[in-house]
């Protein structure tokens, strides 16, 4: 008998949790879907009086791409792709760089520079923005094309800073493997290159991946850079822009199909990251 | 500025070359063997990599980061700014810029105040809220009975899928007073047909919206990070607490919850900074409004980072928006010192 009721409670508090959970689930999802039903709607403006659309077009991603007398999208496309591409590149290597000399060398500057980083980390990142800014149009590098070589060093100049993370994780690999390259006349550049970056993939991909995503999703600091410059716009700038006052009417279901559009690979990029940043921060943390 | 720079570098070249220079005459007049150029160069690649690897970084933290923010706190002592047309010719003013925060006299006095107290609530209960709720759900979703884990996470993970400034963009337009929320209650007859909730034009409304909006960005990353934290629990602590039958409740109160502070003490002075310089959220949600006072320069939700970038980027205030920089740097570095000299991960290290 008791045994029976026990059952009974345990149904009764599996059921709650799970219609909770659906609860849940559905708040999180829904404003998903609407960004997605919003980009398929065929009726314009961004205020509607029905919930759903009442019909369905793909004429908003066919506008997206030809449509480029307002803002070029596949040229901003273009742009953003570009300067992911070289930002990617540079702070990768700028990063894992330095967690392997941090991790593995001992020298002078080692403590200070960690110190330094710390209190770097305080500051807000945009303060010293509008000075990054007079420093680039001293070298030069804030007109027309050049625009786009300077937002490279802007996204991944810093990378160096955020070193915590590769770092933890190149400590957990063991000290006995370089020894034993080191006996075998190994270099560190090449137990570097052929033992520590080959053993730790995850961290390899994670910080490939974090910094590809970062010139799509950030747009403050284009903003600051690009100026008045349309045609360098990146397309965060581009998306916000529509949704200006002046253009929210004719552009907001385009805003969602551009939206979509982009979001696409970085949902993909960032499912198959999903393991690597559960490992990548639980690994440091662990208690 | 630029000449004192040059000036420091040819200085440190001429010292690293007169060092190595006496290095090898040492080494010389002991017989040894003298490092050729070629021997340096290879050095580079082994016990000297990490001047290799170190330099192009420090440069681009030097020029990108340091710089300007040197530049920056030289200008919080300067009258560089459009009050008073000083944006051509500016001088030294000394601690002047401090004063007028401080004061409360002025209109930016009272501003810095008020936008201080909203930024350290906002911090706290964003950094919490998030916390709580992000391990709550960590819990709940790995709990052994519950059924469908991957597909109940990958619910609430697709919506960090979405770039963070996209999903903000379109939460602003749905809770527009003519947007998708609206409409939906309106619909459902649960507000009268020309009424709108003032999510965004009301200040008390605005302040729990970013709040509520802001869990909603941010629970799917808690609780991919906590998840891997909770499976680290020993499992053995709770076997014993069942029989010794304390129920759900109670074990979470006396061992999930200490155990997770002790561990993510960091973790959480690193959200709570993070959250005190949180741009992306107010910005893109609030844009800083609804403007109560319409001589200050801020609105009521905005933070001092928000603050600060409506000061320099569009009121031109440049000294003023450096002094605030300056500051909101004291706050955090104060507060994630007190925090975490007083949790119990530094007091008793490595002792749970």
């Amino acid at each position: 008998m008791k045994q029976k009721s026990a059952k009974r409670t345990k149904l009764v508090n599996n059921i709650i949790v799970h219609i909770v959970l659906a609860v849940l689930a559905a708040v999180w999802v829904f404003p998903v879907l609407w960004g997605i039903m919003t980009s398929f709607r065929a009726e314009k403006g961004s205020y509607v009086s029905s919930f759903f659309p009442k019909s369905y077009t793909l004429d908003n991603y066919v506008k997206r791409f030809t449509d480029t007398t307002l803002l070029n999208f596949p040229k901003m496309f273009m742009n953003t792709l570009v300067i992911a591409i070289f930002s990617c590149l540079l702070s990768t290597f700028l990063l894992l760089s330095v967690s392997y000399c941090l991790s593995r060398m001992r020298f002078k500057m080692r403590k200070p520079y960690m110190n330094m980083a710390m209190i770097l980390g305080l500051f807000p990142g945009f303060m010293s923005m509008v000075a990054v800014y007079f420093i680039l149009k001293a070298v030069g590098l804030t007109e027309g094309n050049l625009i786009r070589v300077a937002l490279v060093p802007c996204y991944s100049g810093g990378a160096a800073i955020g070193f915590q993370v590769a770092k933890g994780f190149f400590d957990t690999t063991p000290y006995a493997i370089d020894e034993a390259a080191m006996l075998d006349g190994c270099t560190r550049w090449q137990i570097f290159t052929k033992i520590t970056l080959p053993l730790s993939k995850p961290i390899v991909i994670y910080t490939i991946l974090t910094s590809f995503i970062g010139p799509w999703v950030d747009f403050i600091f284009a903003k600051v850079i690009c100026r008045a410059n349309a045609d360098q716009y990146t397309v965060a700038i581009g998306l916000w822009r529509m949704l200006e006052k002046e253009y929210i009417d004719n552009w907001y279901t385009c805003f969602a199909a551009g939206a979509v559009l982009i979001s696409i690979p970085i949902a993909l990029l960032f499912l198959k990251l999903q393991k690597y940043y559960v490992n990548g921060t639980g690994g440091a943390v662990k208690g | 500025m630029a000449t004192i720079l040059l000036s420091v570098v040819m200085f440190w070249i001429w010292r690293g070359t007169v060092k190595s220079a006496y290095k090898a005459e040492l080494c010389d007049k002991r017989g040894w063997h003298v490092n050729t150029f070629a021997d340096d160069l290879h050095s580079l690649l082994d016990e000297n990599l990490y001047r290799l690897l170190m330099t192009p970084s420090m440069f681009f933290i030097g020029v990108l980061t340091i710089l300007p923010l040197i530049f920056m706190i030289c200008m919080a002592f300067t009258n560089y700014s459009k009050i008073g047309d000083h944006l051509v010719l500016f001088d030294w003013v000394g601690l002047d810029n401090f004063a007028t925060l401080f004061g409360g006299g002025s209109v930016l006095g009272g501003t810095f105040w008020s936008v201080l107290g909203w930024t350290l609530v906002w911090a706290f209960f964003a950094t919490f809220t998030n916390y709580f709720a992000g391990m709550v759900l960590a819990i709940v979703i790995n709990r052994k009975d519950t059924k469908a884990k991957g597909f109940w996470r990958f619910c609430f993970v697709i919506s960090c899928a979405v770039p963070m400034f996209v999903s903000l963009l379109i939460m602003r337009t749905m809770l527009q007073p003519e947007g998708a929320v609206n409409v939906l209650l309106r619909n459902l007859g649960l507000i009268a047909s020309d009424a709108s909730l003032p999510f965004f034009t009301n200040a008390t409304w605005a302040r729990i919206t970013v709040i509520v909006i802001n869990i909603w960005v941010g629970v799917p990353y808690t609780l991919l990070q906590l998840t891997g934290v909770l499976q680290n629990i020993p499992a053995d602590l709770y076997e014993a607490a069942d029989l010794d039958r304390a129920n759900k409740v109670q074990q979470f109160f006396k061992i999930t919850l200490p155990y997770m502070l002790y561990v993510t003490t960091p973790y959480l002075i690193a959200t709570f900074t993070g959250n005190v310089n949180n741009f992306n959220v107010i910005y893109l949600l609030s844009g800083g409004d609804p403007v109560t006072n319409l001589a200050s320069t801020a609105g009521s939700t905005d933070l001092l980072v928000t603050w600060l970038y409506k000061l320099t980027i569009d009121k031109q205030y440049y000294n003023i928006g450096a002094v605030v920089g300056i500051l909101t740097f004291i706050v955090l570095a104060v507060g994630s010192l007190l925090t975490y000299r007083n949790s119990k991960f530094y007091k008793e290290e490595g002792g749970f």
